[in-house]
């Protein structure tokens, strides 16, 4: 899919020949997430969509308490340290952005009194700077008003090194200037296609200035209201044990009308995913059960208590597989898979092609994750797919066999194909994770009708996903040949995960392995094409741009999508509440209510 | 007394240091950080990660890490949990009274049970009661409490619906109510681990009372003429509690240090589950803090157990 085609597409939706949401739906089938999609409508002038979030009651309150299970307990509600998403959800019953993502991936106000549009004067045209405006009467739940100083100082606090804050990658590269009392201006070093970061969704909650403002910086750790936080949000703050429970009561003052339905809410941590799911399916005691990462079996069983139903929200989370560019096996300067390295078989292209057509993505999906993993090709698609009505995933040994065969790769006397004395023989690695190992042995079994013999390994996940240099197993480091993981996209901008297959990103041991690029592809097309993406503001070009990478990394094999991993979660059969994907559980709150 | 009792404590400050060099290597040696859920996501810059993990000092030397948290231990400073960013003594006097609660009750419903029962089948061994005591027992104890637990949840939560599984520290309810509530949901964990004790400590009242039983002076007070009940009551279980005294008292720390497994089922916000989950985020202060404190719990109850020993039976002395 290039340009022209993207703004035939973008013509159509504003003649009305198509709608909306079929056109989001046809660019994140190429790859695009909803979020973007939707701002190249807004950029080209078709305007976001009313939100249509919908809400019933008709008052304020009445609708008894809110039980909620997270089987891991939020730690902290300080929005800024929000480690987990179990920390965001917890920060967001109490604290709110300008802006969250509905689930179409439509910008919804919050506590802005309009989303910035170049109509309305909010985005300029060079790209550079975006205005805020805050609705006017806001107050915090002690009753100071919520003001342009507000902002000003979370930008302030966050980017300071010295408070350690998370969400300092979002501010630490933009200037933050006060207009008047309501508005601000965000300005960028560079043009910024991406401008809703900053103040949206899980990095932009705001909180107040009266209470931190004597904690900024290192004494960020003892501010009071780390633990019993004042914000603007539907619930006020009741009482806080960390791991353990998060209570809040309603805010008679909340600055929607009607709004919020309960009169009390109650986040209880603790416990497994599978009795979570438990409380609120079979015995009803919980009204909502977060992040329930349980067999689908065991769902389907539990559901026929008819109390509730499991129910997916999309982002973009993806399981995958990496193949490793250069060689593990070959040290070079105290370094295994350098740059300095070619792999001995992986770069050959019939090699991972084959290897393509043996993962069997259709019985992943069936056998294993359920309604918790679609098998895709959407992530990184090739354009003819798109275009297919008929979405199979190729899953053909024969084809395989014959690619390889073609390739010069005979069986050796025990089955597994060699060519100049080289074997594929490979070594898989993956975390300790019930499905994730069912894949391996599902992948391995295709292979070796393949002749392609592969060695499974699994890691605990809390050596494989950490940060730690001395340990040779970690997913970064990739000391094997292939390897399977989840990449999360709880951000809407497809600018930072993309850099995980720019050359320059490669993880080597002079960046203590921290580049992105775990697979170490490098292609020169795509760097260049990722570098003019960057400053590109014509959402469409960017998004033409971005299909064109996703294009380079498919036709080349350099990875394998396996399944999108959509977040599924329990909830009760009366209970509405609308849960986006690229947001956070809570991040629509106020929305929550129970159908009579 | 006194000396032996100052010896004792003296000798427990190298045994305590020891123990919490080797719990800080461990930690320390152990891999992952607190920060790994940053890892897989792309919209985090790693760099923030790494400025995490400096900030919070965790790529000092062990030693020098260890240093610093000695001296600020000492001063009773216990240091702040990476994770929660709260302090570490906020995090565990938030926690102890739930363990407290349910441990405590389930080791005095544990005694309630081993008492009688120990006694009452030593007094008649082999008999009916004796036999089904002790099949009961061996069950008892051959089951682990995640096992009891999940099966206690499925009949009377899933099946029944009589009790909630789900422990809550804010019940909203007042006075009697409240007490109801608390009993409801009190009652399935303190059952689960209190059985669990107390099948172990069946086997040993019994085998207690077993040895005191046939001796002389037993013989001897009943030749007297003392009625079975005073002979029982005043001279064999008395002289047979001397053992599972001890036995409770080296207990008392576990009461202390929480049921991790039974916690985690029951979602009881207790120590166990708090350093559960700090083992799990390798939140190194927490887990440090509770060990340590749990080990200090432990010596000191030695102490009083071999004190209480000597003041039970004379027959001990120190000197």
């Amino acid at each position: 899919m290039n340009e022209n085609e993207i703004r035939g597409l973008v013509d159509s939706v504003k003649d009305g020949r198509m709608d909306r949401r079929a056109f989001i739906q046809r660019m994140v089938a190429v790859g695009l997430s909803a979020p973007i999609a939707s701002q190249i409508l807004v950029w080209n002038g078709v305007a976001m969509a009313q939100s249509k979030l919908e809400y019933k009651p008709t008052k304020r309150g009445g609708g008894g308490p809110l039980k909620v299970l997270w089987w891991q307990g939020p730690t902290l509600l300080n929005p800024h340290f929000a480690v987990g998403t179990k920390e965001q959800d917890a920060a967001r019953i109490f604290y709110e952005p300008l802006a969250n993502w509905d689930p179409d991936g439509n910008l919804i106000p919050v506590l802005a009194a309009e989303i910035p549009t170049r109509e309305n004067g909010g985005l300029a045209a060079d790209g550079k700077s975006v205005v805020w405006k805050l609705k006017p009467g806001i107050k915090w739940h002690d009753g100071k008003p919520v003001t342009a100083d507000d902002m000003i100082f979370n930008w302030q606090f966050a980017k300071d090194p010295a408070t350690a804050s998370v969400t300092i990658g979002t501010y630490r590269d933009v200037e933050v200037e006060k207009i008047d009392d309501l508005s601000v201006r965000v300005k960028f070093k560079i043009p910024t296609p991406f401008w809703a970061d900053a103040f949206v969704g899980t990095r932009g909650s705001l909180i107040p200035k009266h209470l931190f403002e004597a904690f900024s910086g290192a004494k960020s750790r003892e501010a009071p209201a780390n633990l019993s936080p004042v914000g603007t949000g539907p619930y006020k703050f009741v009482e806080f044990k960390p791991g353990d429970l998060v209570k809040g009561s309603i805010n008679m003052d909340y600055h929607k009308p009607n709004m919020p339905h309960f009169d009390s809410i109650e986040m209880k941590g603790g416990g497994d995913a599978a009795s979570a799911a438990r409380a609120v399916l079979q015995t009803g005691e919980y009204d909502y059960g977060w992040n329930i990462q349980v067999e689908e079996d065991v769902i389907a069983r539990l559901e026929k208590g008819g109390k509730g139903k499991a129910l997916i929200s999309k982002g973009a989370n993806i399981e995958f597989i990496l193949l490793n560019h250069t060689d593990p096996w070959t040290e070079v300067d105290g370094e295994r898979a350098s740059l300095k390295t070619k792999h001995p078989t992986l770069l050959d292209p019939a090699v991972r092609k084959a290897l393509q057509l043996l993962v069997d993505r259709k019985g992943v999906e069936e056998f294993i994750y359920g309604r918790a993993g679609i098998a895709t090709a959407n992530f990184l698609n090739a354009p003819e797919r798109f275009n297919s009505k008929n979405m199979t995933f190729e899953f053909n040994v024969d084809k395989a066999n014959k690619i390889l065969d073609d390739g010069g790769w005979k069986r050796g006397s025990d089955g597994i194909r060699e060519k100049d004395g080289k074997k594929l023989k490979y070594v898989f690695q993956t975390s300790i994770n019930g499905p994730r190992q069912k894949t391996q042995a599902i992948i391995k079994q295709a292979c070796q009708k393949a002749g392609i013999d592969l060695e499974l390994k699994s890691v605990v996940a809390s050596v494989y996903f950490s940060s730690d240099v001395a340990n040779p197993d970690t997913y970064t480091k990739f000391y094997c040949d292939l390897e399977m993981y989840t990449t999360t996209m709880t951000q809407p901008d497809p600018t930072q995960f993309m850099l995980q297959f720019a050359s320059w990103e490669a993880a080597t041991k002079e960046n203590k392995w921290q580049g992105q690029n775990i697979s170490r592809w490098s292609n020169k097309e795509y760097d260049e094409t990722y570098k003019a993406s960057v400053g590109e503001l014509d959402p469409v070009k960017r998004a033409a741009m971005f299909i064109k990478m996703n294009d380079l990394i498919i036709a080349d094999n350099a990875i394998i999508p396996v399944v999108y991993r959509p977040r599924l979660y329990v909830i009760n059969e009366k209970l509405r509440a609308p849960i986006s994907g690229w947001d956070t559980d809570t991040g629509s709150l106020e929305f929550w209510y129970r159908e009579a | 007394m006194g000396t032996y009792v100052l010896r004792r404590l003296l000798i427990a400050i190298p045994s305590l240091l020891g123990i919490s060099a080797v719990l800080f290597c461990v930690m320390a040696l152990a891999p992952g950080d607190p920060f790994g859920e940053l890892a897989t996501n792309p919209n985090v810059p790693p760099e923030v990660r790494a400025a995490l993990r400096e900030k919070f000092g965790m790529d000092d030397p062990i030693l020098m890490r260890y240093w610093h948290w000695l001296v600020a231990m000492l001063q009773g400073d216990w240091g702040f949990s990476f994770v929660s960013r709260i302090n570490v003594d906020t995090l565990i006097l938030q926690r102890i009274p739930a363990t407290l609660a349910i441990v405590g009750l389930s080791q005095i419903l544990a005694i309630c049970i081993a008492i009688p029962v120990g006694v009452y089948s030593a007094t008649r061994p082999y008999s009916i009661f004796d036999q089904i005591a002790n099949t009961l027992a061996f069950i008892g104890f051959s089951l682990p409490t995640f096992f009891t637990g999940l099966l206690f949840i499925l009949l009377f939560s899933v099946k029944l619906d009589w009790l909630p599984f789900v422990y809550r520290s804010d019940l909203s309810a007042t006075g009697l109510q409240w007490w109801w509530e608390q009993f409801k949901q009190s009652i399935m964990p303190i059952c689960v681990l209190g059985f669990f004790q107390a099948a172990s400590m069946i086997r040993y009242v019994r085998s207690a009372v077993l040895d005191v039983i046939r001796l002389d002076y037993v013989t001897t007070a009943r030749a007297k003429g003392l009625g079975e009940k005073v002979v029982i009551t005043k001279h064999v279980v008395r002289n047979a509690l001397i053992p599972v005294v001890t036995l409770v008292a080296l207990q008392m720390p576990a009461v202390f240090g929480g049921a991790i497994v039974t916690e985690q089922i029951f979602r009881i916000p207790g120590i166990g589950s708090l350093l559960i989950s700090s083992i799990l985020s390798n939140d190194t202060p927490v887990v440090m803090a509770v060990t340590f404190v749990f080990s200090c719990l432990v010596v000191l109850f030695n102490l009083i157990a071999d004190v209480l020993y000597g003041w039970l039976d004379p027959r001990i002395s120190y000197s």
